[in-house]
């Protein structure tokens, strides 16, 4: 195929000869003639027998949505008005510089004044056995494609080894096709070069509900078939049959050429800013080319280049400094994009919105107030606008608040004020995705009495899902009703935008079953939260789902991960359990040999009425406590939020003003209620007589025993804020005492927050409340002690016993023991 | 154990978002750590406050929390995060097929 002018000899205009009639050859070719159309006589050679067409719409055409004549850029009319001699199908194999001359396949010699390499990139194929036979291909060019829509139309199954851009669009194309396309990609996530891992993520989940099955961090071991391609086998030998194999793993620059010529080649052909390369007489651009040690596969860098080159080319050298990229794609119809660099790192802050319902992520990575990357997903029409700010190095502190809403929100009505961005919405823009709320809903909603965000999200449901919207609701509550707003409930921690509350139903609501799903479903900010909301969803997990939940041990403080009081000087306090402060000689015992034996500096009593052993060292810990279950006792929770102590006084038994049997009774309750992990410490008093010697009036809950039966009282403080205990209720038998007991242990178990003690969580319900529940709710009772019962059935098990048998050895012991020769300084 | 770099056990034996510690005998333990993303770290074993194991915190990002008082401290540069001010001594870690080294000249130093 070639166009040739007439008569070119009697041509006496310099002759660029170009070599690639690609993207970046051909518009290479464009920017000269729009510069100075006549000052050159331009021939160009291409490899593929057709004029050149746009290569990144080879995916709509294999996906069936374009056909080759759609996506060509320049006709043969554009060759033939603009003078071009093009000769296609007939590759360049050599160039003598010293001749000035090119050769082809055929034999063909042109001699050159200039000379223009665009060669492109070649595909990468993965050095693995079977990669000859028919019917592995790549995907580069309108070859393959044909190649690929006649396997598709033998359908069966294909595997596309690699999970890029270029993969992804391979296997979304042959799925739509009709055939089963298994997609394996050697990293962790997808596209992990343009994606951070949730946006990978995402698009794994969105390809799999296509249909596609995506296989990451496998790795191809060979392509198997006799004389054709019958499956691709991985490294962990898993078989996977196919009839096609698209190999999408990468590209690398086209050296080959430039290279037997002798020019200098690094990765790329290397080119100064004027797109020379080492011979003075030779220039180079796009994907072939290597400039200030960059290597470019996007077509926006391409493009740059071709404007420099053309300004040389016509004397008027502007100089291509290289380009920051950007990459905006339509993956499978998703949109994704990415610019700049996205790792993270030292200073860099994240800010995220995520919209799990409308399948959206956006993340615009800070640092020093300005933008260093951005990754979208699902809705990247910003992506311009970040990749703007992010070229300029635009300070962005005054639109943080509003920078991960988009342009038209932080521009729209005032630019760095996020009211007056709300105030300009119309009454029937989305404030919720999740729940379909408009603004105008919001704020009859809020006209209507609901004066707080909690309100808001009771009523209208706004931001009540996932809690992306919560600003927008907060400002839509500052707009309304200016400084009423009454603040609502504090969030757990700066992870998350949720009080714990709201947390805490959503986890029952949608049955949660770990901390990864709580956070993703609840749009946590961070990647694994906090210190704060770890412990606390730890708890609210273990009480919802008992016997199920697996306790995460790195979600516990210090303390009840080793099961004992860490103190300050890096040692530990051991207390073992005393039910209801009754001793014997053989526990006396035990603990003066543990005393001696590890060489304990300190014993003291409790307030709890319990011994606890003082400088017990971290290594020592699970022999101390075989030692002192060998006496008969268990771990005395001193250290958890937990049940901690019943406390008594002798009662009846022996004391002349005992009225009943206090000991016996805070034996049995502390037997009942011991293990049971809660919001707080939990500490119980049984006093026999209104003397109250085991001071019950000032713990959570408090028995003191009357001639007619028990007085049950709940609530009491004695720490900093020193709480008296509010009556419950009296209750006639010592099984309906213990019966209220639970009860109120699970009601506090399953309504406070975490770390909230009885005493203000009773404050901020209300005694009422609790008394609605306990006393006057007989079948609510019930129920409360028996989910208590049940739950106990599972947390009733000596966590020193494990421990002393090697459970979770690496707790304890160093993981190594290094002895330096010299002396340390 | 000689040369320039300490062998101390393989990535496995560290829990993901845990720790443990190496004894330097005559000095303070090296704590490691193990964060969720699978990168491991090393630094003395004492808060800048109060000296808290900070091998006894909860890790979370790439931040540790000490466990007497909270502080958070980097554990890539050892830096106290937030209002606080003070710093841990670091020491270079790297990761060999699977184990885990420690730059020993970095470990005398911290533990001393």
């Amino acid at each position: 195929m070639e166009h040739r002018p007439l008569n070119p000899e009697a041509d006496t205009r310099e002759h660029l000869v170009v070599i690639g009639n690609g993207m970046a050859g051909c518009r290479a070719v464009e920017e000269l003639i729009a510069r100075d159309a006549d000052r050159y006589r331009v021939t160009i050679f291409g490899a593929e027998p057709r004029v050149n067409y746009n290569r990144i719409m080879l995916s709509p055409v294999l996906a069936g949505e374009k056909s080759f004549d759609d996506i060509v850029i320049n006709d043969a009319d554009w060759y033939a008005a603009n003078g071009i001699a093009l000769v296609a199908g007939d590759p360049v194999t050599a160039i003598d510089r010293a001749a000035k001359t090119v050769t082809t396949r055929s034999g063909t010699t042109e001699s050159y004044d200039r000379l223009l390499i665009a060669t492109g990139s070649d595909p990468f194929i993965i050095p693995v056995p079977g990669k000859d036979l028919p019917g592995v291909i790549a995907f580069r060019d309108m070859d393959d494609v044909s190649a690929m829509l006649a396997a598709a139309d033998a359908g069966g199954d294909a595997v596309v080894i690699g999970g890029g851009l270029l993969g992804l669009e391979a296997a979304h194309g042959l799925s739509l096709r009709g055939m089963k396309v298994t997609v394996i990609h050697l990293m962790p996530t997808l596209m992990e070069r343009q994606l951070d891992e949730a946006a990978g993520w995402l698009l794994k989940n969105a390809l799999e509900a296509r249909g596609q099955t995506i296989l990451t961090g496998a790795d191809t071991a060979e392509i198997v078939g006799d004389g054709k391609v019958e499956g691709v086998k991985l490294k962990d030998g898993t078989l996977i049959p196919a009839s096609l194999v698209v190999m999408a793993v990468g590209i690398r620059p086209s050296v080959a050429l430039a290279r037997d010529a002798g020019l200098a080649v690094g990765r790329g052909i290397q080119v100064d800013d004027h797109m020379v390369t080492s011979d003075p007489a030779v220039l180079a651009v796009g994907e072939c080319v290597e400039h200030d040690g960059q290597v470019y596969g996007l077509v926006a860098p391409l493009w740059d280049m071709c404007r420099s080159l053309a300004d040389g080319l016509v004397e008027q050298p502007s100089g291509y400094r290289g380009s920051v990229t950007s990459t905006k794609l339509k993956v499978s119809g998703i949109d994704v994009f990415s610019a700049g660099d996205f790792s993270g790192g030292d200073g860099c802050e994240d800010i995220v919105l995520r919209d799990a319902s409308r399948g959206i992520y956006k993340r615009v990575i800070v640092k020093d107030d300005r933008i260093v990357g951005a990754v979208l997903y699902g809705d990247t029409a910003d992506g311009s606008w970040y990749f703007d700010l992010l070229k300029k190095q635009d300070d962005v502190s005054d639109l943080r608040d509003l920078l991960i809403f988009g342009q038209a929100f932080a521009a729209g009505g005032g630019a760095a004020d996020p009211k007056a961005a709300v105030a300009a919405l119309s009454d029937d823009a989305e404030i919720c995705g999740c729940n379909g709320v408009t603004k105008g809903q919001v704020v009859s909603c809020i006209a209507k009495g609901a004066h707080s965000l909690d309100a808001v999200r009771g009523t209208c449901k706004a931001s009540a899902s996932c809690g992306s919207c919560t600003g927008l609701v907060e400002n839509l509550l500052a707009l309304t009703l200016g400084d009423e707003v009454q603040a609502g409930p504090k969030t757990m921690c700066k992870c998350t935008s949720f009080g714990h509350d709201d947390v805490r139903r959503e986890i029952v609501a949608q049955n949660m079953r770990s901390i990864p799903e709580v956070m993703q479903k609840l749009h946590w900010t961070t990647p694994d939260g906090c210190s704060s909301c770890r412990p606390a969803l730890n708890y609210y997990l273990l009480c919802a789902l008992p016997g199920d939940y697996v306790d995460d041990q790195q979600s516990r403080f210090v303390n009840e991960r080793l099961h004992a009081n860490i103190q300050k000087d890096g040692t530990y306090s051991v207390v073992p359990r005393m039910w209801g402060g009754l001793t014997n000689p053989t526990e006396l015992r035990a603990i003066a040999d543990v005393v001696e034996k590890y060489d304990a500096p300190m014993v003291k009593v409790t307030g709890g009425q319990r011994l606890d052993i003082f400088g017990i060292k971290k290594e020592d810990l699970p022999a101390v406590w075989a030692d002192l279950n060998a006496a008969g006792m268990v771990s005395g929770h001193a250290y958890g939020k937990a049940l901690r102590t019943v406390k008594t006084c002798v009662g009846s038994e022996w004391c002349r003003f005992g009225t009943q049997d206090s000991t016996g009774l805070g034996v049995k309750i502390e037997r009942m209620s011991w293990g049971s992990w809660m919001p707080h410490k939990f500490k119980i008093a049984v006093s026999g007589c209104p003397r109250n010697c085991a001071e019950a009036t000032i713990k959570d809950f408090g028995i003191v025993c009357v001639d007619s039966g028990y007085e049950l009282h709940v609530g009491g403080n004695g720490g900093i804020h020193v709480r008296v205990t509010d009556l419950l209720c009296k209750v006639a038998t010592e099984q309906e005492a213990m019966d209220y007991c639970a009860a109120f242990i699970q009601l506090y178990r399953e309504e406070a927050r975490y770390l909230e003690r009885t005493a203000p969580w009773i404050e901020r319900v209300g005694v009422e409340k609790i008394k609605a529940r306990i006393v006057d709710d007989a079948a609510g009772r019930e129920a409360l002690r028996a989910r208590f019962l049940y739950a106990q059935g599972f947390s009733q098990d000596d966590p020193w016993a494990q421990r002393a048998e090697g459970a979770e050895r690496e707790h304890h012991a160093p993981m190594a023991r290094f002895t330096p020769q010299e002396q340390l300084a | 154990m000689t040369g320039d770099w300490l062998d101390i056990g393989w990535v496995d034996e560290i829990p993901v978002r845990g720790s443990r510690t190496v004894q330097v005998a005559g000095g303070d333990d090296i704590a490691v750590f193990r964060t969720a993303e699978g990168k491991v770290f090393a630094l003395r074993d004492r808060c800048p406050h109060k000296h808290g194991r900070l091998s006894q915190g909860i890790v979370h990002g790439g931040a540790v929390a000490c466990p007497l008082h909270n502080w958070r401290i980097s554990l890539s540069t050892g830096e106290a995060l937030g209002e606080d001010k003070g710093c841990t001594p670091t020491v270079p870690v790297k990761i060999d097929a699977g184990r885990v080294l420690i730059c020993r000249a970095s470990t005398l130093k911290a533990a001393a």
